[in-house]
C-alpha cells in the first residue's frame, strides 16, 4: 500500500517538475510567428513545387504575410481561387491573373526532322545538350530524352513515342515552371491559357537563317515575316530569324496560322475549319 | 553525307573491364580451395557446393524475373560467387534443406531486398551464413572430421579453433593446417590454397593488398599480444618459451578457421567494403581485431563472419568520413 | 622513373603513326576560320565580305584581356562571315575564305633555314607571340601571351614543355620533336627569356625513346634546359599532373600552376613561338594526326587551319566504310564530331576514326562499388559519388567534395567495369556547381 502510494506521488511530483521546466523553456525560447502564416499555408496546394519562386509553400506563405507588396506573389498551381483565399486571410484585394499553361515550342517530330547522327551518351537531355546540338540538323529543337517529363510533379508531361516529343496534359498542367527550368533548350514557355483554352503560338525556337532552318526541319520557323505583316494587332515580332507571338496582344484571329508557309504556327483548341488544316496541325490539336 | 556517326562525350575508349571479368576471376581464384575441400570431404563437399550454387542462381533468377520484374542478371557471375562463398561457410554434411534456406536468406534478404548487385549493405554470403548459424546452431557447428568423404553419415568432431579455445583434443600440426587436413567448413581448410587464390586476385588486379594484408596483420598482432599477456590461457602449441608460444598462437589463428577465406574473399567484396584505400585500412583493422576478440573472448570459437558483418555495417560511415588523398592537399 | 603520384590508367597506346614522317597537306579550296579557337572572348573580324586577303594576314583581332588574334590561313577572297558547326556540335561564328592561289604576306620568312637570333627583349618576344595569335595547342587553347605574363606578385621559376602526348593514338607532338627539335629548343629558350626564368624542362613520356634521345642531344647544360623522361601513364599531359611528375610539386585546389612557380606550354606551342619570333609567321598551320585502325593511310599532316575535316580525312585515304565515330582529338578527351564539315582549329591535334564495332558505348549497369574510379582518379576524387549526387542534384555537397577539381580526363569512365557514364554526369555537376560559384562571387563583388 505504502509502496504504491509512494510510487504514484513520486511520479506525479516528477511530472509536475518536468512540466514546469518545459513551460519555462518554451516561454524563454518562444519565437513569435504570425499565425496567419499557418493559415495561408493551409490554403496553398502544398505541392512545394517551387513554381512561385520560393523554396516551398511555407516560405511563400511567409512572404505573403510579411511582404507589404502582394505584386509578383502568385501561386501558379492554385491559381486565382487559391490567391483569393489567401487574400481573404490577409484582408486585402486578390490579385487576378490569367490562367497559364506550359506549351512546347518545338514541333520537330521524328519524321519532320531527319536524324543526322546517333546520340550514344547517357539518356538525359542535359548531357545530350552538352555533347552536341542534338541528333538532328536543328540545334534548337527537342532532344527527346524526357528531362521535362521526369521533373514534372503533376504527371502532366508524357513522351509521345511516335513523334518523340513531350505532350502537355492541359488538365493536369499547373504551370509551375519546372519543365521550363529543366529543358536545356528552353523550349517550354508558360503562356496565357486563353479563352476556352484557345492559344496560338510559334512552335519553333530555331534561330538559323531560313534556308538552313528549313533544311534541318520541315516545320521550322524560317523568319519569313509573312505572319508579322498579316497580323493586324502588332502581336508578332521577328528577331533572329524567329517569329514570336505576344499572347497579350494576340486576338486569336488565326490569320497568321493561314499564311505560315511551314506550319510553324500552332492553334490549339479551336473548332475545326474546312480549308487546309494539315495533318500536322490536326495531330497537335488532339 | 549518309553516315550517321555515334556521338557521345569523351572518353571514347573503355578499358574493357566488366563485372563478369571480376566475378569469374574470383571464381577461378576459389578453385584451388574447392579442390582441397573436395579432396578432404569428398562427395559431401561436392553436394553442398552444388546445392548452394544452384539454389543461389535459381533464387536470383526467380526473384528478378517474377518478383522484381527486371532483366535477370544471373550470367554476371555474382550469384554463382555468392553460392560458392556460402558453401565455403557450411559444414560438408549440412542437410540440403538448410542449404536452401541459407541460399534464400543470402540472395533474398542479403541481396535482392536491397535492389540487387551493388546495393546490398552486407555481403550476401555472410548474411546467409549468419542467418543459418543463428537459426540452426547445432547443425552449423558440428563439422565432419577430415577425410570423412560422405555426405550423410560422416563422423563429426571438433575444429582446431574449438580445441584451442577449450584446450582439448589433438591439434593438427601447423603444416596439416596449411594443407587443409583438418575438420571445419568447406572453406576453412587449406590456407595455402586460399592464399594462392588470393595472390592470383592480387596479380589480376581484382583486389588490392589493403584489406587482406591489414586483416592478417591485425589478427596476428592482437593474438600475439593476448597470448603474451596471459600465456597460460591462450596457447596453441607448446614450444617451451612464452614468446614462442605467443608466436605459434598468433600463427595458428592465421591459418585456422575462416581467416584466409574471410581476408581474401569475403571482406574484399566490392559492394560492402569501403571505397577509399584509407577507409579500407580502417575497415580491415576492425575486422582483424573483432575476429580475434570473438575468438578469444566470445561464445563462438570462430568470429570472422561476425566481424565482417559488423564492419560491413560501418562501411557507409567510413565512406562518408574517410576521403581519398586529394591532389594538392596541403600536408598538415 | 618519375610520374605523377595519384591514380592514373594505362590505356592501349595504339600509336599507329609514330614512324610516319609528316606530309604537307593539300591546300583547302575553302577555309572556314572560326572566331573562337581559344579560351576566352571570340576575336573581332577586321575584314569584310568580298575583301581579298593574303596568307598570314590578320583577319580578326583579339578582343579583351583573354583572347587571341586570328590570321588568314590561305589567300583568297572573304566569302562571308557566317556560322559554322564546330567541334562542340553548335554553330559558331566563322570567316569563310575561298582560296585563290597561295600568296603570302611579304614579311613572313617561309624558308626552312634555322634562325638563332637571340637579341630580342622579353617584351618583344611577348608582343610577337601575341601578334601571331598563338594559343595552347594541346586542346584547351589558352592564349599563350596571357600565360607568359603571370599576375602581379607571382613569379615563375621554371617553364615546363609538355611533350608527353599521353593520349593514345596521337603522334603529332612526337613527330614534331623528331623533325623540328632544334626549333623547339630555340623556341623554349625564347619563351624562357620572355617569362624571365632560367630553368626549362622538356617532359617526354618514355614510349618516345627516339625523341628523348634526340632532344637530349640538342640541349646543353648552359641553356638551363633539361630533358626529363617520364613513366608512361595517362593523364600525364594534364597540367597539374605534369607539374607533379616533372618537379614534384602539387598545385593546390583552385590555384594556378604559377602559384607553385611553374608555367606549362605544349611542345607545338613552343614551336609556334619559335616561328612567330624568328620567322614572323603567325599560327596558321599545324600538325594533325589522322588515325584509326581501319584507315587506309593514317599519317601526320601539316594542314592549314580552317581546312574541313573531310579534306583532312582525304589526306589519309578517305573515310573508311565502317567508320562509327569521328573524334576531334584523342580518344580520352577528344570531342565527338557530328559530321566532317567541322573545320580544323588551333587545337586540333588529331582526327581519330573508331570503327563501328568499337564506337558504341556498352550497356550501363549497376554500380558495384568496386572503387576502380576512385583508384583511377588522378585528382583523388570520388567519381561514383559525384554521379549519384548529380543525379540527386545535391550541388552544395558536390562543391564540398571538390567536384571543381575534376580535370575531365576520363580515367573513371575508362576503368568502370559497369560501363557507367561517370564523366557525363560529372560534367553536368561541374557546370551547375561552377554556375553557382560564379553567381555567389558576383554577389560578393556587387
Amino acid at each position: 500500500m505504502n509502496v504504491t502510494l509512494l510510487a504514484i506521488l513520486s511520479l506525479a511530483a516528477l511530472g509536475i517538475v518536468l512540466a514546469i521546466i518545459l513551460y519555462v523553456t518554451a516561454q524563454k525560447f518562444k519565437v513569435y510567428e504570425d499565425p496567419r502564416i499557418d493559415e495561408v499555408e493551409a490554403a496553398l496546394p502544398g505541392a512545394n513545387c517551387g513554381g512561385c519562386g520560393f523554396a516551398g509553400c511555407r516560405s511563400f506563405a511567409g512572404a505573403c504575410v510579411s511582404g507589404p507588396n502582394p505584386e509578383g506573389l502568385f501561386c501558379p498551381v492554385g491559381g486565382n481561387s487559391t490567391m483569393a483565399a489567401v487574400a481573404k486571410i490577409m484582408g486585402r484585394e486578390a490579385v487576378e491573373a490569367a490562367p497559364t499553361l506550359a506549351v512546347l515550342r518545338c514541333n520537330g517530330t521524328c519524321d519532320l526532322r531527319p536524324k543526322t547522327n546517333t546520340y550514344d551518351g547517357a539518356s538525359t537531355c542535359a548531357i545530350a545538350a552538352m555533347t552536341s546540338g542534338g541528333d538532328t540538323g536543328c540545334s534548337f529543337g527537342c532532344l527527346g530524352l524526357a528531362d521535362c517529363c521526369n521533373v514534372c510533379q503533376f504527371d502532366a508531361l508524357h513522351m509521345d513515342p511516335v513523334t518523340g516529343l513531350p505532350v502537355v496534359d492541359e488538365d493536369k498542367c499547373t504551370s509551375c515552371g519546372a519543365c521550363v527550368r529543366a529543358c536545356p533548350k528552353g523550349l517550354f514557355e508558360i503562356r496565357k491559357k486563353g479563352p476556352k483554352s484557345r492559344r496560338i503560338f510559334v512552335a519553333c525556337r530555331n534561330m538559323d537563317k531560313g534556308a538552313v532552318a528549313k533544311k534541318s526541319c520541315a516545320v521550322a520557323c524560317i523568319g519569313c515575316g509573312k505572319c508579322e505583316k498579316v497580323c493586324e494587332f502588332d502581336a508578332i515580332t521577328i528577331a533572329n530569324n524567329l517569329a514570336y507571338i505576344d499572347a497579350d496582344a494576340c486576338k486569336l484571329c488565326r490569320k497568321c496560322v493561314e499564311v505560315c508557309p511551314t506550319n510553324a504556327i500552332h492553334e490549339l483548341n479551336f473548332p475545326p475549319r474546312k480549308p487546309k488544316v494539315t495533318a500536322q496541325v490536326a495531330e497537335t490539336i488532339n | 553525307m549518309g553516315n550517321k556517326f555515334f556521338v557521345s562525350l569523351a572518353p571514347h575508349i573503355h578499358g574493357g573491364d566488366s563485372i563478369e571479368k571480376k566475378m569469374y576471376g574470383v571464381l577461378i581464384a576459389l578453385l584451388p580451395a574447392l579442390a582441397v575441400s573436395v579432396y578432404v570431404f569428398g562427395v559431401g563437399a561436392l553436394v553442398v557446393t552444388g546445392i548452394s550454387v544452384l539454389s543461389c542462381v535459381l533464387f536470383e533468377y526467380v526473384l528478378q524475373r517474377f518478383v522484381l520484374k527486371v532483366q535477370p542478371t544471373v550470367t554476371d557471375g555474382s550469384a554463382i560467387l555468392t553460392g560458392l562463398l556460402l558453401a565455403f561457410n557450411l559444414p560438408s554434411n549440412l542437410p540440403f534443406w538448410i542449404i536452401l534456406i541459407g541460399a534464400m536468406a543470402a540472395i533474398g534478404i542479403g541481396k535482392m531486398s536491397f535492389g540487387g548487385l551493388g546495393n546490398n549493405p552486407f555481403n550476401p554470403a555472410i548474411v546467409g551464413r549468419v542467418f543459418l548459424l543463428i537459426s540452426f546452431p547445432s547443425q552449423m557447428t558440428t563439422w565432419p572430421n577430415a577425410f570423412e568423404r560422405s555426405y550423410v553419415d560422416a563422423s563429426t568432431g571438433a575444429t582446431p579453433l574449438d580445441m584451442v579455445k577449450n584446450h582439448f583434443g589433438d591439434l593438427p600440426s601447423f603444416s596439416e593446417l596449411l594443407m587443409g587436413q583438418s575438420g571445419g567448413s568447406l572453406g576453412e581448410l587449406g590456407a595455402l590454397a586460399l592464399l594462392l587464390g588470393g595472390l592470383f586476385m592480387l596479380y589480376r588486379g581484382i583486389i588490392t593488398w589493403h584489406i587482406p594484408v591489414v586483416i592478417l596483420l591485425t589478427a596476428f598482432v592482437s593474438a600475439f599480444c593476448f597470448s603474451l599477456l596471459a600465456p597460460e590461457s591462450f596457447y596453441a602449441y607448446q614450444t617451451g618459451s612464452s614468446l614462442g608460444n605467443a608466436l605459434a598462437y598468433a600463427g595458428f589463428h592465421l591459418v585456422s578457421g575462416g581467416m584466409m577465406l574471410g581476408a581474401f574473399f569475403m571482406a574484399t567484396d566490392y559492394v560492402t567494403s569501403p571505397m577509399t584505400p584509407r577507409g579500407q585500412l580502417l575497415y580491415a583493422f576492425g575486422i582483424g581485431l573483432i575476429t580475434i576478440l570473438i575468438r578469444v573472448f566470445g561464445a563462438y570459437p570462430e568470429g570472422m563472419s561476425f566481424a565482417i558483418f559488423l564492419m560491413n555495417g560501418v562501411t557507409p560511415l567510413i565512406n562518408t568520413y574517410i576521403k581519398p588523398k586529394r591532389f594538392g592537399e596541403v600536408r598538415k | 622513373m618519375k610520374s605523377f603520384s595519384i591514380g592514373g590508367i594505362h590505356a592501349p597506346e595504339n600509336k599507329l603513326t609514330a614512324d610516319k614522317a609528316t606530309v604537307t597537306g593539300a591546300l583547302p579550296s575553302q577555309a572556314v576560320v572560326l572566331l573562337n579557337q581559344h579560351l576566352g572572348a571570340p576575336a573581332t573580324p577586321v575584314v569584310a565580305k568580298g575583301e581579298t586577303v593574303k596568307t598570314g594576314q590578320i583577319i580578326a583581332k583579339a578582343s579583351g584581356m583573354i583572347s587571341a588574334c586570328i590570321h588568314a590561313p590561305v589567300s583568297g577572297k572573304v566569302l562571308k562571315i557566317d556560322e559554322c558547326v564546330d567541334a562542340s556540335g553548335y554553330k559558331k561564328p566563322a570567316i569563310y575564305i575561298v582560296r585563290e592561289g597561295d600568296e603570302w604576306m611579304e614579311d613572313i620568312d617561309r624558308t626552312d633555314t634555322f634562325v638563332d637570333r637571340f637579341d630580342w627583349t622579353p617584351e618583344q618576344i611577348r608582343e610577337k607571340i601575341a601578334a601571331a595569335g598563338i594559343t595552347g595547342m594541346g586542346g584547351a587553347g589558352f592564349p599563350t601571351h596571357v600565360k607568359l605574363s603571370p599576375p602581379p606578385g607571382k613569379k615563375a621559376e621554371v617553364l615546363i614543355v609538355n611533350a608527353v602526348e599521353c593520349e593514345p593514338y596521337l603522334t603529332a607532338d612526337h613527330r614534331l620533336m623528331l623533325e623540328k627539335g632544334r626549333e623547339i629548343v630555340m623556341g623554349l629558350r625564347l619563351l624562357m627569356k620572355g617569362v624571365g626564368v632560367t630553368r626549362g624542362i622538356i617532359a617526354i613520356e618514355n614510349n618516345k625513346k627516339d625523341a628523348i634521345a634526340y632532344m637530349k642531344s640538342l640541349v646543353s647544360a648552359d641553356m638551363g634546359i633539361e630533358v626529363v623522361a617520364l613513366k608512361v601513364k595517362y593523364p600525364q599531359g594534364g597540367e597539374k599532373q605534369l607539374i607533379d611528375a616533372a618537379i614534384g610539386r602539387q598545385v593546390p585546389s583552385g590555384a594556378l600552376p604559377v602559384d607553385v612557380g611553374a608555367i606549362v606550354q605544349n611542345v607545338a606551342t613552343v614551336f609556334a613561338a619559335y616561328e612567330a619570333v624568328q620567322k614572323n609567321k603567325p599560327l596558321i598551320e599545324r600538325i594533325i594526326t589522322v588515325t584509326g585502325k581501319t584507315l587506309s593511310a593514317p599519317g601526320n599532316f601539316w594542314m592549314r587551319l580552317g581546312t574541313s575535316m573531310q579534306e583532312v580525312m582525304d589526306m589519309a585515304g578517305g573515310l573508311p566504310e565502317d567508320a562509327g565515330k569521328i573524334i576531334g582529338g584523342g580518344p580520352m578527351m577528344g570531342k565527338p564530331l557530328v559530321s566532317l564539315t567541322v573545320p580544323m582549329t588551333k587545337g586540333s591535334s588529331g582526327l581519330l576514326v573508331l570503327p563501328n564495332l568499337e564506337a558504341p558505348r556498352k550497356e550501363i549497369r549497376n554500380c558495384i562499388r568496386c572503387a576502380k574510379c576512385v583508384d583511377a582518379c588522378p585528382m583523388g576524387l570520388e567519381p561514383y559519388l559525384f554521379m549519384t549526387l548529380t543525379q540527386h542534384e545535391e550541388w552544395d555537397k558536390l562543391e564540398k567534395e571538390r567536384i571543381m577539381d575534376c580535370i575531365e580526363c576520363g580515367c573513371c569512365t575508362f576503368s568502370c567495369p559497369s560501363t557507367r557514364p561517370l564523366l557525363d554526369y560529372l560534367r553536368i555537376g561541374k557546370q551547375k556547381v561552377g554556375g553557382i560559384i560564379r553567381a555567389r562571387n558576383q554577389k560578393k563583388v556587387g
